[in-house]
């Protein structure tokens, strides 16, 4: 700790002072009178500045000794990774199976597994169309929307089967990404961005407004619940229901490790169609889209109908992940599908490591997961989940899992950094 | 006929907040080529630093030299505030991949947002009106008044004034030049002398300068805020730059008071519900046969 850290610091706790008094020291609240009037919160604000002078000191002490070994430690980590990344898709897989029956393993943890695992699905359904073709779309919870919606006005006007239904809604959410997919198709970078941002809105303001339709902002509740092909759960057990078929206990706890299941097969089916698509012509142009969007013209790729397709899918996806909350929430409305949905499964895409499923799957895990541990301090945890996205970007740009498998190799099959991989240009 | 130019009153007042906004994120745009999204809440931050500075001053300073010395002290917090956010969450990240400092921009917002919802509480923060009446400029048929408050007065003049001194700041000073030098390369600026680094962290600081004027004039007008406000006005305020043609300057003032005549027009004469709807529909007609926006530079495709 030498002088120049001290003086760094001192400064930096300044600046926290300046900026903290105004708004951190001076609260305005309402007086007993009425009128707003001033409330001065001075302690807090000086907790608050020795914590940034501690943090500052700590920050440059963390750098001072990291420097020396910067070039070897990505080597060396990337080895290790490489060595045990093998393991780690298999053991998550293992565990997402296995979690209902594992001893410890009760309604709450069920509930934050569907909750985790929807996240997953929505991530790996982004990563079609952000981490492959490499367009930014900041409005994908519009797809989430319309599955759901759509679920609920199928199953409750028509009487329609969970199993009907949910093809249903991934179908219609995939026409509307194909509707989206349209006008954008000339559009490149943050003009894709906003013009998807604004399409997320528009549905967003219209399912809040078209109250004959979609019973405006107080939702549709009493979506039908799914059966287990046919057998509905059901508390009383009586004939015909899933309790009663096989003969067990009639339990509420059935139709949640049902749901678990269901979502679990929904996102290892978008895994695995992503994953296979890859290999096929289809996933090399979106990746070659992604890289150089020129070039892939040149060569003779459409590139109308692969950016179509990856919005299609993408949005379909979308649509399935809507359709399945919608029957586990069973009550809907437009507050579910804000701007900050969007925001959230975007950056668990990009922390994970754009295109990689793993990365995907564990930022799902560790950014949900993670924000369920903080349930308690209800306010401060959306601050600190802002903070651990600022952090995690900082550190690693890249996101979590930065190495991608390449997609086909001649001989073995090396990981390639992130740094290689083109992030395309919308 | 009246009617209209009240509407036409009413957009251009609100029109010029977006513009101010809008500037803010078209800088840094052309500068950096990232999306700041956290603009729309360092400019919800100039709202609360006016209202806490309005408090202070309350019963002792008014008139113009309170809002002067209000304007004045919310500039400079709002300023530092916009050049924090750069050094923590953009600056360690410059030259990394283009995603990377949009993640850290989200959550930044998200940042400052709870940030201020805990510092300030989550309630509505109403004040008194603190400019007051209007001036009537005729009285139409059937007895419909044509009003300009003093406060859509104070609003124009105010922005003029401000984006003036930013005109001049922009084509006549060192500074400006050197912004407008790593605007359009930025390291052969950096070759030539330009300090790049201190370039950049003084667009951000002037954007929040004028971002916070716009928090200054929307709390007076509207005279109510939240932790919230950031959020819309942003997302507007980005599109009004969209539409301008991102990276010009006269450009995000244009789109600004387009997407406030568009917001006021159709609110009067269609639904007030879909307002946002109507200002997002024509963002995506505009961007469909203008691709660059209005005032935009054609950008050259290169392999």
């Amino acid at each position: 700790m030498n002088g120049a850290a001290l003086k760094d610091a001192t400064l930096c706790a300044a600046v926290a002072a300046v900026l903290f008094v105004p708004v951190v020291g001076l609260r305005t609240a309402p007086g007993p009178t009425g009128p707003l009037r001033i409330e001065p919160h001075f302690g807090i604000v000086a907790v608050l500045v020795g914590l940034v002078l501690l943090g500052r000191l700590a920050i440059i002490a963390w750098q001072a000794r990291r420097r020396p070994t910067a070039a070897e430690t990505p080597r060396r980590v990337a080895r290790v990774m490489a060595r045990s990344g093998r393991y780690v898709a298999p053991a998550l897989l293992a565990l997402a199976v296995l979690l209902p029956f594992l001893p410890g393993t009760g309604r709450y943890e069920l509930d934050l597994g569907i909750l985790v695992l929807t996240y997953v699905m929505l991530g790996w359904g982004l990563n079609i169309v952000v981490g492959l073709a490499g367009l930014l779309d900041l409005g994908y919870v519009a797809f989430y929307a319309v599955g759901a919606y759509a679920y609920a006005l199928l199953a409750q006007e028509f009487g329609l089967s969970f199993w009907v239904c949910l093809p249903l809604s991934g179908l219609i959410a995939g026409m509307w990404g194909v509707l989206l997919g349209f006008p954008v198709l000339r559009l490149r970078g943050d003009y894709l961005a906003i013009v998807t941002l604004g399409f997320g809105e528009i549905i967003r303001i219209v399912l809040l407004n078209w109250t004959n339709l979609t019973n405006g902002p107080n939702g549709i509740g009493g979506i039908p619940r799914p059966s287990f092909f046919g057998l509905p759960f059901s508390s009383g057990g009586e004939p015909g229901s899933f309790a009663h078929f096989f003969g067990i206990e009639p339990s509420p706890v059935q139709r949640v490790i049902f749901l678990y299941y269901l979502i679990l097969a929904l996102a290892l089916l978008t895994n695995w169609v992503s994953i296979r698509l890859r290999r096929q012509p289809l996933g090399r142009a979106w990746e070659a889209l992604r890289e150089d969007e020129i070039a892939a013209r040149a060569l003779g790729i459409n590139v109308r109908n692969t950016k179509l397709t990856a919005f299609a899918l993408g949005a379909t996806f979308g649509g399935f992940a809507g359709a399945f909350f919608a029957t586990r929430q069973g009550f809907i409305s437009p507050e579910s599908f804000t701007f900050s949905e969007s925001a959230i499964i975007l950056a668990i895409v990009v922390l994970g490591g754009l295109g990689s499923q793993l990365g995907i799957a564990i930022s799902a895990l560790v950014m949900i997961g993670g924000f369920e541990l903080f349930r308690g301090l209800d306010e401060w945890r959306m601050l600190v989940f802002g903070m651990a996205m600022v952090v995690i970007m900082v550190v690693k740009p890249r996101g979590l899992v930065g190495d991608r498998t390449p997609t086909i190799a001649l001989g073995t099959r090396k990981a390639i950094g992130g740094g290689l991989v083109g992030q395309g240009q919308g | 006929m009246a009617y209209a130019l009240q509407q036409l009153v009413n957009g251009i007042s609100l029109g010029m907040i977006y513009g101010l906004i809008a500037v803010g994120y078209t800088m840094v745009y052309g500068i950096v080529g990232m999306i700041n999204f956290a603009h729309g809440d360092v400019f919800m931050v100039g709202a609360f630093v006016s209202l806490v500075g309005l408090l202070l001053l309350a019963g002792g300073i008014d008139g113009p030299a309170a809002i002067l010395l209000v304007l004045v002290f919310a500039m400079g917090i709002t300023a530092m505030y916009g050049l924090a956010v750069e050094r923590i969450a953009y600056k360690p990240l410059r030259g990394s991949f283009r995603l990377a400092p949009l993640i850290s921009a989200i959550g930044m917002s998200i940042v400052l947002q709870n940030y201020v919802q805990l510092a300030q509480g989550a309630r509505e923060k109403p004040i008194d009106a603190i400019v007051t009446g209007s001036l009537t400029i005729f009285t139409g048929d059937a007895g419909f008044v044509v009003a300009v408050s003093w406060i859509q007065i104070l609003i124009v003049i105010t922005t003029l004034i401000v984006l003036a001194g930013f005109t001049v700041l922009v084509t006549r000073t060192p500074l400006g030049r050197a912004m407008r030098a790593v605007e359009q390369d930025r390291k052969m600026a950096g070759l030539l002398g330009v300090d790049t680094n201190r370039t950049i962290s003084l667009a951000f600081l002037i954007g929040a300068a004028l971002a916070a004027v716009a928090g200054f004039l929307f709390l007076l007008r509207y005279g109510v805020i939240n932790f919230f406000i950031g959020f819309t006005a942003g997302v507007k305020a980005f599109t009004a730059a969209v539409l301008g043609g991102i990276g010009s300057l006269p450009g995000a003032v244009l789109g600004g008071l387009l997407i406030g005549l568009i917001e006021t027009f159709w609110s009067a004469y269609f639904s007030i519900q879909y307002k946002d709807v109507a200002a997002f529909a024509i963002l995506i007609l505009v961007l469909i046969f203008l691709p660059t926006g209005l005032l935009g530079r054609q950008e050259v495709e290169k392999v």
